[in-house]
């Protein structure tokens, strides 16, 4: 490779020529661009000089650009060239000029951005409030049709959603009861109520936080995979290949997956619950010699069975609104990679905030209930 | 220009799946050529030609691209050959999160040497060649038709004035009228620059219009290989049976 030169000579006839020559190519220009770019721009400040390419060894788009844009116009007239040369010029002349838009500050920016946020709310809640529906619908049209029921899915989801979830679950859970009952402990007894300690983790890990760690928990984990799937199903056109082929992708892909969910999480949650009930047994009879038959021996009487079944029915309608939600940001997927990690992300966070909302309504609903 | 071979290929083998595709296939591509590789559904083509751009790594045997190994050499030095070929994949692998302008703008970023305008401009360049109008440079990958999408990936595949154009199915999914487009362009590069073409297609149009030689793949390796008159010459049933079904079809009366 020979370097590219700007020269100027001062022909017989008393012409003034610039003269190119060496490699006027990206690779060759790459370390030398601003100061080719600066001689040619020095050289094109006079109008009447004549330009010679004949010297030029190789040439290619980004080199004839750069000389295109010293010239700041055409000059191909008053330049000598090769012929393989000159049509590259010719490409770059071809190409219609860019009008250069202007960006002006939109003031009223942040209000259009609020409104915009605010619109979107209530259209994500008509769009969840119609997938319901149509879920309702298929779910009727598919009870006088057992036979077409997704069961191999269903047990797919509860199988994901649930089986996998077990050793993680029950780990979090354990460490959960071992810190709460490790905490308490001492201040329990300080005011000599150490048996109290049943009470405490019972209420607190059967009603509230059992079922709210597991839907956490699931919600991250398995509402994240499904909107992943339907999501990416979305960007390859399997939904809409689905739809031709007569194969709703409601009652095939959303339906088991929020009836799963419904089965998945109760028995989960109940799973997450007694590892955390365990943990909170041994951390107890470490700290306050509390013995683990004792304890859970105390644990019917210190806790109403009441409890039990308001975990159930809120893990129940934990899973729905995750599994529900998960596949809403699924389906409204754009068909881009961006968009996909978006709906994962929004899905997540909404699924959790849900969660977390629903189990503000079940406290004040049942806040007569489960208490002796 | 370096005069000599772009791609080497060597006693290669290749194993997918546990199926062998390629045995000592030989092939050799020289400076300003324009080769079209032909062969059956699943003859190998496509996976040739990832062995040749360091996409997959072969069973044994050797490869060079402007005499690199793709896949093994010392990382400045295969960067620096990586620039030096463009790639168009067969369904385009156009960046969906970017767009059109991006896409095509994005090697040339990647250089970090060029500023906004020249590469602005660049793009533009490269975009009216494949003839993709300025109103579509802001579109995303998936407002676009099958067609575009091939000739902004093909825009892409030239951004940096490659010396070696690989293409896999160039010319699948254009109109008649764009795929004329397409040859008298890459016909007119590869005059203007040397520019090397390696091409896999079916299009037998492309193939006698564009390839300057033929390479016909079958039974894992190069059963013929010349110019387009002296393969038609060939009695391998493959390539009887291709160019056969390529005479148009009498008509019914």
């Amino acid at each position: 490779m020979s370097p590219a030169t700007v020269q100027l000579h001062t022909t017989g006839a008393g012409e003034r020529v610039v003269m190119l020559s060496g490699d006027w190519t990206l690779t060759a220009l790459a370390p030398v661009i601003g100061r080719a770019f600066k001689a040619l721009e020095s050289a094109s400040a006079d109008p009447t000089l004549k330009w010679d390419f004949r010297q030029i060894e190789t040439l290619d788009s980004t080199g004839g650009l750069l000389i295109w844009r010293a010239w700041g116009g055409d000059r191909r007239s008053s330049t000598q060239f090769k012929k393989e040369h000159a049509a590259i010029f010719e490409r770059i002349a071809a190409v219609p000029p860019v009008q250069a838009t202007r960006w002006f500050p939109d003031l009223l920016a942040p209000l259009v951005f609020l409104g915009r946020r605010e619109s979107r709310f209530f259209e994500h809640v008509l769009a969840i409030v119609t997938l319901v529906g149509m879920l309702v619908q298929d779910a009727f049209y598919l009870l006088v049709r057992p036979r077409q029921f997704p069961w191999r899915e269903l047990s797919a989801t509860i199988y994901k959603a649930g089986a996998m979830a077990m050793p993680v679950t029950a780990l979090v859970g354990f460490l959960i009861g071992v810190v709460l009952s490790y905490l308490t402990a001492d201040t329990l007894k300080a005011y000599g109520a150490g048996v109290y300690i049943v009470n405490l983790l019972g209420i607190s890990i059967i009603r509230e936080l059992g079922p709210l760690l597991v839907a956490i928990l699931l919600a991250g984990r398995s509402g994240s995979a499904m909107t992943a799937q339907i999501g990416v199903m979305r960007v390859t056109e399997e939904i809409d290949a689905m739809i031709t082929m007569g194969i709703s992708p409601i009652s095939r892909l959303v339906l088991p997956k929020v009836i799963g969910m419904a089965i998945a999480m109760p028995l989960v949650s109940i799973w997450a619950i007694a590892a955390a009930l365990l943990g909170g047994a041994l951390a107890a009879k470490a700290q306050l010699g509390i013995s683990v038959i004792y304890f859970l021996g105390s644990l019917p009487k210190a806790v109403a069975l009441d409890n039990l079944w308001i975990a159930a029915v809120k893990t129940l309608a934990f899973g729905m609104a995750i599994a529900l939600i998960s596949c809403h940001f699924g389906l409204r997927t754009k068909p881009n990679t961006e968009s996909v990690s978006n709906s994962i992300t929004t899905s997540v966070v909404a699924a959790i905030t849900v969660v977390i909302l629903l189990d503000a309504v079940f406290a004040i609903m049942f806040r007569n209930l489960g208490f002796e | 220009m370096m005069a000599g071979l772009v791609i080497e290929v060597k006693n290669l083998r290749t194993n997918r799946g546990g199926q062998t595709i390629h045995r000592d296939l030989d092939m050799q591509i020289g400076a300003g050529e324009i080769i079209g590789l032909v062969g059956g559904s699943g003859s190998g083509k496509t996976t040739l030609l990832r062995v040749v751009i360091g996409l997959d790594a072969p069973e044994s045997g050797t490869v060079r691209l402007f005499g690199i190994d793709p896949l093994y050499a010392e990382r400045q030095k295969r960067l620096a050959m990586q620039r030096r070929f463009g790639t168009l994949f067969q369904a385009g692998a156009l960046f969906s999160a970017l767009s059109v302008f991006d896409n095509v703008a994005l090697p040339l970023r990647e250089l970090r040497i060029l500023d906004k305008r020249l590469i602005r401009d660049l793009v533009m360049l490269k975009l009216h060649m494949v003839e993709i109008e300025p109103v579509h440079a802001g579109k995303m990958p998936a407002e676009l038709s099958g067609g575009m999408i091939k000739r902004v990936a093909l825009a892409r595949a030239l951004a940096l004035d490659p010396e070696l154009l690989v293409l896999d199915e160039p010319t699948a999914g254009l109109d008649p009228d764009r795929s004329r487009s397409f040859v008298k362009l890459v016909k007119s590069l590869s005059s203007q620059h040397g520019l090397t073409v390696f091409m896999v297609t079916h299009d037998v149009n492309t193939l006698t219009t564009l390839a300057t030689r033929i390479a016909v793949l079958a039974e894992g390796r190069i059963v013929a290989d010349g110019p387009l008159d002296e393969v038609k010459q060939n009695t391998h049933p493959f390539i009887a049976s291709f160019f056969g079904t390529a005479q148009p079809l009498p008509q019914p009366t």
